[in-house]
């Protein structure tokens, strides 16, 4: 294998100019050492523990609001007729897209071979998974009935004879999203063996050793075991690829499927993948730039890293602004008044302020990432990151909210206003989102050590 | 096995730890076998077993178990084993059988030894009855279900209903089961006996014979009993001084003290609008609801003019003081301040030579009054003129004036003798008696129902009144303002629970009869007056049958009485005609032309306050404004621009000195200058339901001024005034103000509605030029056979025969008759236990209804302060493509070969993706538990074939699918087909107008079928390839068109 194309592949835009995906100066041992210090050691730094335990209290806030929730019913919400779906959905979606980033970056990337996404994929998977538990629990907890629920919507042979509805896409969507939990669990757990069995054997606690040997399956580092893992990994990303675009796309077809004006749209699916993305760029960034300072990870964490990551976002934010455009465009040249006024009440109506709210966040903001300047500015890009991330909750309230609150008979008109309820679910998996975040850092290795052994100029001697 | 061995010990050791348990007798007082058994007896079910748990934890129990079963008390303390449990288990039998030791307690239970005859249980029974009231009887037949009332309908028979009802008879069935009820009779707040009121009231009467009765005063609602007039006859044959008032707030003194001005006598007029190609509404809210005397009928013979089935369409003005649903049908509208209405009517008087003086200021009043005098002299004979009840007492007569100088009397007006046997002016009345009870002249003083001390005008001091008088005594349903001031309250029984009689608007004698023994031993007016008559003891029903016998020429009076009971209503009795002559009246000009007016109303739903713990109707929009659980201040678009107030605004009002808050509600067609309020809230003293529900507008109310009264002011308070509306009329809520949309007449709601083609509406010329209106331009629906998937691939009965089912149900709705009167609404949920969610829940959108009358204003750009009504009921349109289903994960809502769209409350999952893709929104969830499942009485009132929904679970219209069943079921037994018109939806039945016809639409003669073939049916949202089975028929106005300045001359749907 040649040096240079390698090279090329690396850095494909700006060759020779971007800094490298790992400062120099590295040996294995090192790298080793860096990542696994953060785990394999009694100190627990206390920011850790504020953190965590902040985290932790708001994840309980959840606790309370669903335990509320499941006690009262739906109506401790602001949900009501018309706008029969609300923060639930909202957050559902939202959830649902931070957590395409991961997976984006671990199969697809793999696939095209952008080694630079080697240093950021093992948190970004673990962000997917977590972001994709949060998801899962508001198609539950949004029901009437979320006792029936759990296992109604499941096709289970039963002596009724009894089946769930097929052509529903709620029924799709508990498809697209379990297995897109599975197979990001497989492919994240698969792609921690090498490095957990690096725990096993650098482990003094006879407790982690344990834990890290059951982990570790059994993980010798044999050629064999190599060669195998590195088909199974192959064969999970080839498989977690297509779900990259089918798990938004189904989840996009909940509204798309349906005769509201300003959800019954073809725009939906194309639209909905690149907002996922859009939206998962926007939290790794939000995560790793925090995570890399915490624990002095600029060295793997590079800046290049957080450029190209900024290069995803402006690419899929555009994709995003031409969905908002085509909707627009929609309204007026199907000359169907249901859709222009969903439009014009999107722009002008009641929730006019979170229309242009979003398209402040989604559209302006990240134009400024066509500037290197703005990309290498690492403050700047944690402050437009948190600020797509707000737009792209914005857009899930939009898409659910001002469609249904006017539709089609207007003596059914309504408002809808979260209540604190609303507000303590959502910010309940946030808490528990970033409470799961702290566990994975403090014992899991956040970086993929064995893959980043890869990057270095020793790695590729060696090859030779 | 062995290892429990230790635990067998049979006798406790003195000094373990049980004794000590049990041994301190100073903590724990000592505990008896029999009364733990006695405790025991008493409880049952649950209460038993919780009993049993609470007794093992008490402290003596260990030592009466030692002292009563030695061998196994120390098993009470052992930590359980298995063999432990066991034998706690079998102790806890023991004592469960301590029990068995006794009687089984008493309890009512039904074990037919020999079943009922006509009882079967599961079908109901139906008795003829009627509501009564000041406003004429309202005729009904109730279904009785095991001996429960849970469902009133009009009496079909009965002349003054032909099967309609109207909302307080609907929803008047909850009130029996209403756990708010006042339920003993009380003296100064303490349960008393019967007994004790009759010893109490026999020694006070006692008292009142030997001075003649000077001091018997009897205040009572209107009477319109025949049986209680007579039982007061003799009652003042006993007691000659003694006297009667009547007073209810919402009276007819106007059309009384009218009748006077302009027969010198008491009449009652009739109305055949039956005959009317003419109608004028001197602020005649005819069509509003049963606060208009004879609506029910006047309702039908309208709308049977405009259903343009060959006769010829009538054409309605109206002339009013507030947007009315009257107003919203008429033709032609003009909206004038109340007192200005008293002038219009003397000028149209003199134009129509009937003599009158009036003056008309406004251009546009004065070519509305020409206009209109030129019509009615047109179609002379063949038009009435009906005066409103709340306008003045020149406006009845002026209005009898008119009907006799344009021939109408004897063809569209006839005059008859009053409904109650004994008119009065009310007003005057209350007046009198308040004067006397202040001189100290009262001193027994029997209240026969009514709250006097909530409801008399604010400058009576009743309340000073009625402390001078030493008894008092007051019969009411409630414990309510009135029951403070008096010594002995006792409970009435509500209406389904009395034998009376009453008669209806036309005369007919109409009786009374009881679904039910009284819930709460309430006792009726008649069995107090019987105390005081010669008749004490004597049953209701021995008193009203007796009457009817000195009545009746029959020769076999019980074979009649029978007929009577099962009729409802005694053949032939209606009012003859009367011959009266009218005498002209002069109108004296108005003093204060610009002060602010305000008009007090009786309130739609809750009428003069005495429903105000009804749910039904608290939950029920009104009419017009869409308002629930509350009232509100009333005014124009233009009022409240000019002075700055928004909707919900809090507002003062200052009659007089006499101040009231209550919050703004903008009605688009309320006259400028002029505020509207609605009476019966705000009450000091009600049940759970009512209280802290609206304001108390009869504090602004004066006796004088009791309609409108001119000189209100209005101030701006601090606070929002929140108002729960199920709809509203413009596009921007609260404090937005609505100017800027409003000069583009963007604002209003039923813009959109119109050029979206949910009302679809033709003046006559049109649709005699181009029937087809309905159907034409943006709004065809898509083709049947419409499909991207071939031939076989569609489903559709339409297009394959051969898949359709024996019957395909459907439902048409015609917008030409309804009045928007709300009947259907209470009636769907009487019949399918829809529960009533509360204000608050209200406020966020979750009332239950299943359906809901819209009411669309619409106007042209130029003239916002004059729009037209539109009433559109919506219910499930069980559309044949129904958007609903597909989505459901679950499958919870499925279509039957029927045509139905089945929602299945066992599967429902609520995900609320039905709701969602509905594009009517007529889907109901349960956002929380709303169904009531503890109040135990109110378990009375549930429709036993409609399941109760519990939280969690859509629900929606079934077009009464129970009924389909039923009707099914029996058609099966008889092995035959459903015939038309033997299903019949609970709105269906309730509608006064006729406007719901429901059937099957596989029968080419059913009626549904007959009116789909209309070139004016057309189905809501066609485009969006629905498919509805619920479709409506188009709206056709007959206005005269030199008026016409409000609707363009185009067909209305195309902008």
């Amino acid at each position: 294998m040649a040096d240079s194309p390698e090279k090329t592949r690396g850095n494909p835009s700006e060759p020779g100019v971007s800094p490298p995906v790992i400062a120099p100066g590295y040996s294995f041992g090192q790298v080793t050492e860096k990542i696994s210090n953060v785990v394999l050691t009694p100190y627990t730094p206390w920011s850790w523990l504020g953190g965590f335990f902040i985290a932790f209290g708001i994840m309980n806030v959840l606790l309370i609001a669903v335990g509320w929730l499941f006690l009262k019913g739906t109506g401790i919400w602001g949900v009501n007729i018309p706008i029969g779906w609300g923060f639930a959905i909202i957050n559902f979606v939202w959830w649902i897209g931070i957590g395409h980033a991961g997976t984006l970056i671990s199969a697809i990337l793999l696939l095209f071979k952008q080694s630079w996404r080697t240093s950021i994929n093992r948190f970004a998977e673990a962000m997917t998974l977590f972001a994709v538990v949060c998801a899962g629990m508001f198609p539950l907890i949004h029901t009437g009935r979320p006792w029936l629920a759990a296992y109604w919507l499941l096709p289970y042979p039963n002596t009724m004879g009894l089946w769930p509805q097929f052509r529903s896409p709620l029924i799709w969507d508990v498809f697209a999203v379990s297995t897109y939990l599975t197979v990001s669990l497989l492919f994240w757990y698969t792609g921690l063996i090498p490095d957990v069995a690096t725990f096993r054997d650098k482990a003094k606690n006879p407790v982690a050793k344990f834990m890290y040997g059951m982990m570790s399956m059994g993980w010798r580092g044999s050629a064999r075991h190599w060669h195998r893992y590195e088909t199974a990994y192959l064969l999970l990303a080839g498989l977690s690829t297509p779900l990259v675009l089918s798990v938004h796309t189904v989840v996009s077809w909940d509204f798309s499927v349906s005769v509201i004006p300003g959800w019954h749209a073809t725009i939906f699916p194309p639209y909905f993948v690149a907002g996922a993305i859009y939206s998962g760029f926007a939290m790794v960034l939000t995560l790793a730039i925090p995570i890399r300072a915490a624990y002095n990870m600029q060295d793997f964490i590079t800046d290049r890293h957080l450029n190209n990551m900024a290069k995803v976002m402006l690419a899929t934010g555009l994709v995003v602004g031409y969905g908002y455009m085509t909707e627009a465009f929609f309204g007026w040249y199907s000359a169907n008044q249901y859709e222009a006024f969903m439009i014009k009440n999107r722009a002008f109506g009641p929730y006019a302020p979170t229309y242009w709210a979003l398209i402040f966040c989604n559209i302006l903001t990240p134009q400024t990432l066509w500037f290197k300047k703005v990309r290498s500015n690492v403050p700047l890009l944690f402050v437009i990151a948190l600020i797509v991330n707000v737009g792209m909750w914005l857009e899930r309230f939009v898409i659910v909210v001002t469609s249904l609150h006017r539709d089609y008979v207007p003596s059914s008109w309504g408002l809808y206003h979260p209540t604190v309820w609303d507000w303590a679910t959502y910010l309940g998996t946030i808490g528990l989102f970033v409470s799961l975040m702290f566990l994975f850092i403090r014992v899991l290795p956040m970086i993929s050590i064995f893959e980043v052994r890869t990057l270095l100029p020793q790695a590729r001697v060696k090859a030779e | 096995m062995a290892t429990d061995g230790p635990h067998n010990v049979p006798t406790p050791k003195p000094g373990n730890d049980l004794v000590q348990i049990g041994a301190p007798p100073a903590k724990a007082p000592k505990l008896e076998l029999e009364a733990v058994r006695q405790q025991l007896s008493t409880a049952r079910g649950p209460q038993y077993w919780r009993s049993l748990e609470e007794l093992a934890d008490h402290e003596g129990f260990a030592e009466m178990m030692e002292r009563e079963f030695p061998r196994h008390v120390s098993e009470w303390t052992d930590a359980v084993s298995r063999r432990g449990f066991l034998k706690l288990m079998s102790a806890s039998l023991a004592l469960a059988g301590l029990s068995a030791c006794t009687k089984q307690p008493d309890e009512t239970i039904v074990p037919y030894v020999q079943q009922p005859e006509e009882l079967i249980p599961g079908v109901p029974q139906y008795y003829a009855t009627a509501r009564p009231s000041a406003m004429g009887a309202q005729p009904l037949l109730v279904k009785s279900h095991m001996y429960r009332p849970i469902k009133v309908e009009g009496n079909p028979e009965h002349a003054s209903s032909r099967g309609a009802s109207d909302v307080y008879s609907q929803a008047s069935v909850l009130d029996v089961y209403d756990p708010d009820r006042s339920q003993t009779i009380t003296y100064l707040g303490n349960t008393r006996t019967w007994g004790d009121f009759l010893g109490a009231l026999r020694d006070a009467a006692g008292g009142e014979k030997a001075k003649q009765g000077t001091g018997l005063r009897f205040l009572t609602e209107t009477v319109t009993s025949p049986t209680l007039a007579a039982q007061f006859r003799q009652v003042l044959a006993a007691f000659p001084q003694a006297r009667l008032y009547q007073y209810e707030p919402v009276n007819r003194d106007s059309a009384r003290a009218g009748s006077r001005l302009a027969f010198g006598q008491y009449v009652d007029a009739q109305y055949q609008l039956e005959n009317a190609d003419v109608i004028v509404s001197l602020d005649a809210d005819f069509l509003g609801g049963p606060y208009f005397p004879n609506f029910l009928k006047l309702a039908k013979d309208f709308a049977g003019r405009r259903k343009l089935d060959g006769k010829e369409m009538n054409r309605l003005y109206v002339v009013e003081s507030q947007m009315s649903p009257t107003g919203g049908k008429a033709d032609n509208r003009l909206a004038l301040r109340a007192w200005e209405v008293e002038q219009f009517a003397a000028a149209l008087a003199g134009a129509v030579g009937a003599g009158g003086n009036g003056t008309v200021d406004s251009d546009a009043a004065k070519r509305f009054m020409s206009t209109l005098a030129a019509d009615l002299k047109a179609h002379s004979g063949r038009c009435v003129v009906i005066p409103g009840e709340q306008q003045t007492p020149a406006v009845h007569a002026l209005a009898a004036a008119m009907n006799s100088a344009l021939g109408a009397v004897g063809k569209t007006v006839i005059y008859t003798d009053t409904v109650e046997p004994v008119p009065s002016e009310q007003m005057l009345g209350i007046k009198e008696l308040v004067d006397e009870m202040k001189a100290g002249k009262v001193s027994l003083l029997v209240m026969l129902g009514g709250n006097p001390v909530f409801n008399v005008p604010a400058d009576l001091d009743l309340k000073g009144g009625l402390e001078k008088v030493p008894l008092r005594i007051q019969l009411s349903a409630y414990k309510d303002e009135t029951s403070r001031y008096c010594h002995w309250q006792v409970a009435q029984a509500h209406y389904l629970e009395s034998w009376s009689d009453a008669r209806a608007f036309d005369g007919t004698v109409t009786v009374v009869q009881p679904l039910i023994e009284p819930l709460y031993g309430g006792r009726t007016a008649h069995d107090i007056l019987g105390i005081l008559s010669e008749t004490p003891g004597q049953s209701s029903y021995d008193l009203v049958k007796a009457y009817w016998k000195s009545q009746s020429k029959a020769a076999d009076f019980d074979a009649e009485w029978r007929r009577i009971l099962h009729d409802g209503f005694v053949a032939g009795s209606q009012f003859p005609a009367k011959t009266v002559s009218a005498k002209a009246v002069a109108v004296p000009a108005p003093a204060k032309k610009d002060q602010l007016e305000i008009v007090f109303r009786p309130d739609p739903s809750i009428y003069d306050g005495r429903y105000i713990n009804n749910g039904w109707l608290q939950e029920l929009a009104k009419p017009i404004t869409k308002l629930t659980w509350d009232n509100a201040v009333l005014m124009s678009y233009n009022y409240a621009i000019a002075n700055k107030y928004h909707d919900q605004q809090t507002v003062e009002i200052n009659v007089g000195g006499r101040k009231v808050k209550g919050g703004v509600k903008i009605v688009p067609g309320h006259p400028d200058g002029s505020i509207t309020v609605h009476l019966g809230y705000g009450r000091e003293f009600t049940g759970r339901v009512g209280a802290g529900t609206g304001f108390n507008a009869y504090a602004l109310r004066t006796g004088a001024n009791a309609n409108t009264a001119l000189g209100a002011t209005l101030t701006p308070v601090d606070g929002k005034w929140q108002l729960a509306v199920t709809q509203h009329h413009h596009l921007i809520e609260g404090n937005h103000v609505i100017n800027a949309d409003l000069a583009q007449g963007q604002s209003l709601a039923g813009e959109a509605a119109v050029s979206r083609g949910m009302i679809r509406s033709a003046v006559l010329e049109e649709f005699e030029k181009n029937p087809n209106f309905a159907n034409e331009g943006a709004f065809e629906a898509p083709p049947l056979d419409m499909t991207l998937f071939g031939e076989n691939g569609h489903y559709s009965w339409t297009t394959d025969p051969a898949k359709t089912s024996a019957h395909q149900w459907g439902m048409t709705i015609d917008l030409n008759s309804c009045v928007g009167c709300n009947t259907c609404v209470i009636a769907c949920q009487a019949e399918n236990n829809i529960p009533v969610v509360g204000k608050e829940q209200v406020l966020m959108g979750r009332e239950m209804q299943w359906l809901r009358i819209d009411a669309y204003f619409q106007s042209a750009a130029s003239d916002v302060a004059n729009p037209r009504l539109y009433f559109q009921p919506v219910p499930c349109m069980h559309c044949e493509n129904a958007p609903c289903e597909p989505v459901c994960p679950v499958g919870a809502t499925v279509h039957s070969p029927e045509g139905l769209n089945n929602m299945v409350y066992n599967r429902c999952v609520g995900t609320r993706y039905c709701s969602n893709n509905c594009p009517y929104k007529v889907r109901r969830f349960n956002f929380l538990l709303y169904a009531d499942f503890d109040t135990e009485s109110l378990k009375g009132v549930r429709n036993p074939d409609v399941s109760v929904r519990s939280r969690g679970v859509m629900e929606k219209c079934t077009y009464c699918v129970q009924r389909i069943t039923g009707a099914r079921i029996q058609a099966e037994k008889e092995d035959r087909k459903v015939r038309d018109g033997e299903v019949v939806t609970a709105c269906q039945q309730a509608c006064p107008t006729d406007a719901i016809v429901f059937g099957d639409m596989n029968d080419p003669n059913s009626r549904v079928n007959k009116i789909k073939k209309q070139q004016r049916n057309y189905a809501m949202l066609a485009e969006v390839n629905t498919r509805p089975r619920t479709t409506y028929v188009a709206s056709v106005l007959n206005p005269n068109m030199q008026l016409e300045n409000r609707v363009e001359k185009k067909s209305e749907h195309g902008g």
